[in-house]
């Protein structure tokens, strides 16, 4: 089992190798396909080596590499439990998928080699996070999946925008990143260990309620930045200046889902601290609410995609802050299926409509690309909560658990619903706009049905958006009970039963069904021009980026310009070449001392001798 | 009249007064070089002197290090005098303060 998980890790690592030495002088399709079969042989690894636990006998297991910072006792060392099993499954089963598609999606792009590479790494980032046993390592994943997402996202970093993209993303993930390590250095005062297993096991006896609560909201600040919640989320919506399939593995599948993981892993710590598992829950709901209505002014479909993935990931902090962590992950797992196929999807649109991606030249595609549209349809309802669609079973437990909790949480629980139809009613703009109504193309645009080698992955990520959810119904809890023994030390929150599940349940669909028949009406047989000011806000996200780009982003270039044109050329050149300038007048003093005359020099040593003689007379020395 | 270590002492001093003094007054590099010997040597006076005073080996050993180096010295000086005599025609080292600063 150790050996598997330790393949699952160097089969994709081989191939970034491999592919960073020879990716650009190997033909096109090879590369892709390189990268393709170690992602796919890394899910099979995990895979296999899961297979006890869905048998329900595996144990934990931990692989240590080896010692990497001794003074500290850390090692590299990785833990294969239930929680890093779902996934590691989730990551590379959705990943090989995308690369897969991919290959299609990249064809004729001169960096093809180089966009593998990328892609490579970026799994053997995400399973260094997800696999990780102890705080470090798990930084050191953390901080590569955000090296990748902005490699990725500026892949194209020919066009201005992307580049700004990619470094966007990197600043404001950077400023979660400091929540996390500050997060780290309270972690190692208090156990003198970053090793995940003691950690949680002896945080009830050392852990007072507020340094949990500083852990907890400082953990928080980094899941926030890496999940792009309030207020950090602004880096997502540009990311989608990346290629499409980056957009769906990174910003839609996994990497986003960092922070949900996170807050699940450290569990026993948000027990601890109830306040901070609180404002976990408020700011996902928050941001849930938020990144919806924003998402429904939106005219370029990757960024309805992008603002959806933003109100889902807030769905999945909901569910985790309040302590409903399988229904997270479960919403986690679902979300990576039907968001990578409408990210999928939407890409296979974009290819077909020749990289056109605004809604209003689309119209009218279902007819032209049936594939998509069918399997984006299937997305469409899993994401609105329409049962029997994965979406809806994991949606409707985060809200059911919500609810069941009571006092203020039934507040979270009403956004939560408000969220779940303006999803509806957003996604349903998005479908109507590109697949109904008349074609709004624009001339000499013939869209084409993607090949199928992009429609592949697409038809099996609609299987798991279909099925993906029977996972864990209140019928058959069979996630809830695979994941048991990880949060065996915390005291899960779990959804109703009886008549309040079937109450709920029936709320859920009523607002899905009401979100979609809204949109439905109002986009059937024309398109509103959504001109006023209203619409405008929510085009501009409440000019959020407008208001961070004047306070942030300007008192940002501001410092950088006085550090670079005052203190840097000033003051630390200054310094430098002072002392340059000072050696250099020092010697014109000193210069006529050398007068080239040898017996002067002679006289002087005489002298200094002499000198010396007297010195050592005078104390008797001799 | 026994030679006690003292007259030893004095004839080095004498000859080490009389190799500064050429140092120090003379032009000629080859002269010059000829006293730098001379002071070398009243240096060696002393040490033999001095280790047959106190009965020990050392002064000699001394001697002969000294001797090695001044060797090598005078290889490598006469070397460059002669180059700088063909080239200049002269060995005044008066003449010669070209790194002067």
């Amino acid at each position: 089992m150790g050996t598997l998980v330790t393949l699952a890790l160097l089969l994709p690592l081989g191939g970034t190798v491999v592919l960073a030495l020879v990716g650009r002088r190997l033909p096109e399709p090879l590369a892709g396909i390189i990268a393709t079969l170690t992602v796919a042989g890394s899910f099979a690894c995990v895979a296999v080596a899961a297979a006890d636990f869905f048998a329900g006998t595996g144990e934990a297991v931990v692989v240590s590499w080896f010692e990497w910072f001794p003074a500290f006792g850390v090692e590299a060392a990785f833990r294969f439990d239930q929680l890093s099993a779902l996934m590691t499954l989730v990551v590379t089963g959705v990943g090989a998928l995308i690369h897969l598609y991919s290959i299609g999606y990249m064809h004729g792009d001169p960096r093809f080699g180089q966009f593998f590479t990328y892609l490579n790494l970026f799994i053997v980032s995400m399973l260094i996070l997800v696999l990780a046993d102890n705080f470090a390592v798990m930084f050191v994943g953390w901080e590569l999946v955000g090296l990748c997402s902005y490699l990725l996202i500026s892949f194209w970093f020919e066009r201005e925008t992307a580049a700004a993209a990619g470094k966007k993303a990197f600043v404001v993930n950077r400023v979660g990143d400091v929540g996390f390590i500050v997060a780290l250095m309270i972690v190692f005062a208090s156990f003198g260990t970053f090793e995940f297993g003691e950690v949680f096991e002896s945080a009830p006896s050392v852990l007072s309620t507020g340094t949990a609560t500083a852990i907890g909201l400082l953990l928080m600040l980094g899941a926030a930045g890496k999940s792009a919640q309030l207020p950090l989320y602004v880096w997502l919506p540009d990311a989608m200046e990346g290629p499409t399939p980056v957009s769906a593995l990174i910003h839609a599948a996994t990497m986003v889902t960092a922070g949900v993981y996170l807050v699940a892993r450290t569990g026993a710590i948000f027990e601890l601290a109830p306040v901070a598992a609180g404002v976990v829950a408020i700011v996902g709901a928050a941001t849930a609410l938020f990144a919806a209505t924003i998402a429904v002014a939106q005219t370029d479909i990757k960024r309805v995609l992008a603002y959806s993935t933003i109100s889902q990931l807030g769905y999945m902090f909901m569910g985790v802050g309040a302590a409903a962590y399988v229904a997270g992950l479960f919403h986690l797992m679902t979300h990576a299926f039907f968001k990578a196929l409408l990210f999928l999807g939407a890409g296979s649109v974009i290819h077909g409509m020749h990289d056109e991606q605004d809604m209003r030249k689309m119209g009218g595609l279902a007819r032209r690309l049936p594939v998509t549209f069918i399997t984006m349809a299937i997305a469409w309802l899993a994401i609105s909560g329409i049962p029997p669609f994965a979406g809806f079973w994991s949606k409707d437990e985060i809200l059911g658990t919500v609810f069941e909790r009571g006092g203020l949480w039934t507040v979270i629980w009403g956004v939560g619903i408000v969220t779940a139809l303006i999803t509806a009613f957003y996604m349903t703009r998005m479908m109507w706009l590109t697949f109904f109504g008349a074609p709004r193309w624009e001339d000499g645009v013939h869209p084409h049905e993607s090949p199928r080698v992009m429609t592949v992955p697409l038809m099996a990520l609609a299987v798991l958006s279909a099925i993906g959810g029977l996972v864990n119904t209140p019928f058959r809890t069979a996630l809830e009970h695979f994941l048991e023994p990880v949060f065996s030390a915390v005291h899960l929150a779990h959804p109703p039963e009886g008549t309040t599940a079937w109450v709920l349940a029936g709320v859920s669909v009523v607002a899905a069904v009401a979100g979609i028949a809204l949109a439905a009406m109002r986009y059937r047989d024309r398109i509103p021009a959504e001109q006023g000011a209203g619409w405008r806000l929510l085009g501009r996200g409440y000019y959020v980026d407008d208001v961070y780009g004047q306070v942030f982003a300007r008192a940002g270039k501001l410092g950088a310009a006085w550090l670079a044109f005052r203190f840097d050329s000033r003051g630390i050149d200054g310094a430098v070449e002072g002392v340059g300038s000072m050696t250099r007048r020092a010697g014109s003093w000193l210069r006529p001392l050398q007068t080239g005359f040898v017996r002067s020099y002679a006289v002087a040593i005489v002298f200094g001798a002499v000198a010396l003689l007297a010195w050592f007379l005078s104390r008797g020395a001799l | 009249m026994t030679v006690t270590p003292g007259w030893y002492m004095a004839l080095a001093a004498a000859l080490f007064v009389i190799g500064a003094a050429g140092i120090l007054l003379r032009r000629n590099a080859l002269v010059m070089f000829m006293s730098v010997e001379l002071m070398l040597n009243a240096v060696n006076l002393t040490f033999v002197a001095a280790g047959r005073e106190l009965n020990v080996i050392d002064g000699q050993v001394s001697v002969l290090f000294v001797m090695v180096v001044a060797a090598a010295e005078v290889v490598v000086g006469l070397a460059i005098i002669v180059a700088v005599f063909r080239r200049r025609q002269t060995a005044s080292v008066d003449e010669l303060a070209e790194l002067r600063g």
